[in-house]
């Protein structure tokens, strides 16, 4: 065994700026960093908020004209749109972990391409929806 | 010396909770089409016209799977989560907790406003 390589000094943490710049995650690594994101945003406070959405815009005429006139506001248009990237996000990241599971494009040059696909396809659905919206 | 005898750790509970969030996943992807086909028929869509699609048998039904789904599949997610950044065990246990009665009161919820 070679002892030298073993008392070489070696970092005890990773500094700030090392995580934020030196070390470059893969892009499957994104994908499924923003997988666990997205899925923590979609959590708390989109299903809420959608609950809200929906309970009030049922319960009445005037509960729904509410919520028109409220998704109208450029403020709530612009959450509208991060709760759409985060739900495209983790559905098209889920549909390529299922096959990821199912063993289709599991070498790396077909998991690094799929996760490129992943992240572009979802910001075009947001595009899309966003300019549907707007 | 005390030698185990049985294996305390490890129910291979953790299976079955992998397989449930990918069927879940599954059924709230089919809902997503659905609501996706309903949205996009391109009918104006007015407070009656809202109102009654909810009121479909077939929509309530879809709809409350889909909830139950995002709960189930929501408690694994989050649990992971927890499990894998919160280390002390009062505080994880808390927050799994909270995870628990929030998803319940998610489903709670949406069978109020879905039979009302």
């Amino acid at each position: 065994m070679s002892t030298a390589a073993a008392k070489r000094a070696r970092p005890k943490y990773l500094h700030l700026s090392a995580i934020l710049f030196e070390i470059r995650l893969p892009v499957p690594g994104f994908v499924s960093i923003l997988h666990r994101v997205s899925g923590a945003l979609l959590f708390f406070p989109f299903v809420a908020w959608l609950l809200y959405l929906l309970d009030t815009s049922l319960a009445s005429e005037q509960g729904f004209a509410r919520v028109h006139d409220y998704l109208r506001l450029p403020i709530v248009k612009l959450g509208l749109i991060v709760f759409i990237w985060a739900y495209a996000h983790h559905l098209c990241a889920g549909v390529r972990f299922l096959l990821l599971d199912l063993n289709k494009g599991v070498e790396l040059a077909p998991a690094r391409r799929s996760a490129g696909a992943v992240l572009v396809v979802s910001l075009a659905l947001t595009a899309y929806f966003a300019w549907r919206i707007w | 010396m005390v030698t185990p005898r049985r294996i305390v750790v490890g129910a291979h509970y953790g299976l079955g909770s992998w397989l449930a969030q990918r069927i879940t996943a599954v059924i709230m992807a089919l809902y997503t089409l659905v609501l996706l086909v309903a949205f996009m028929s391109g009918r104006p869509m007015d407070y009656g016209g809202w109102r009654q699609l909810f009121q479909n048998g077939w929509m309530r039904v879809a709809t409350l799977l889909f909830a139950v789904s995002l709960a189930w599949h929501a408690w694994v997610g989050v649990r992971d989560i927890v499990m894998d950044y919160i280390k002390p065990d009062g505080l994880r246990l808390g927050l799994q907790v909270v995870t628990i009665v929030v998803l319940f009161s998610y489903v709670g919820w949406t069978v109020q406003v879905l039979w009302r």
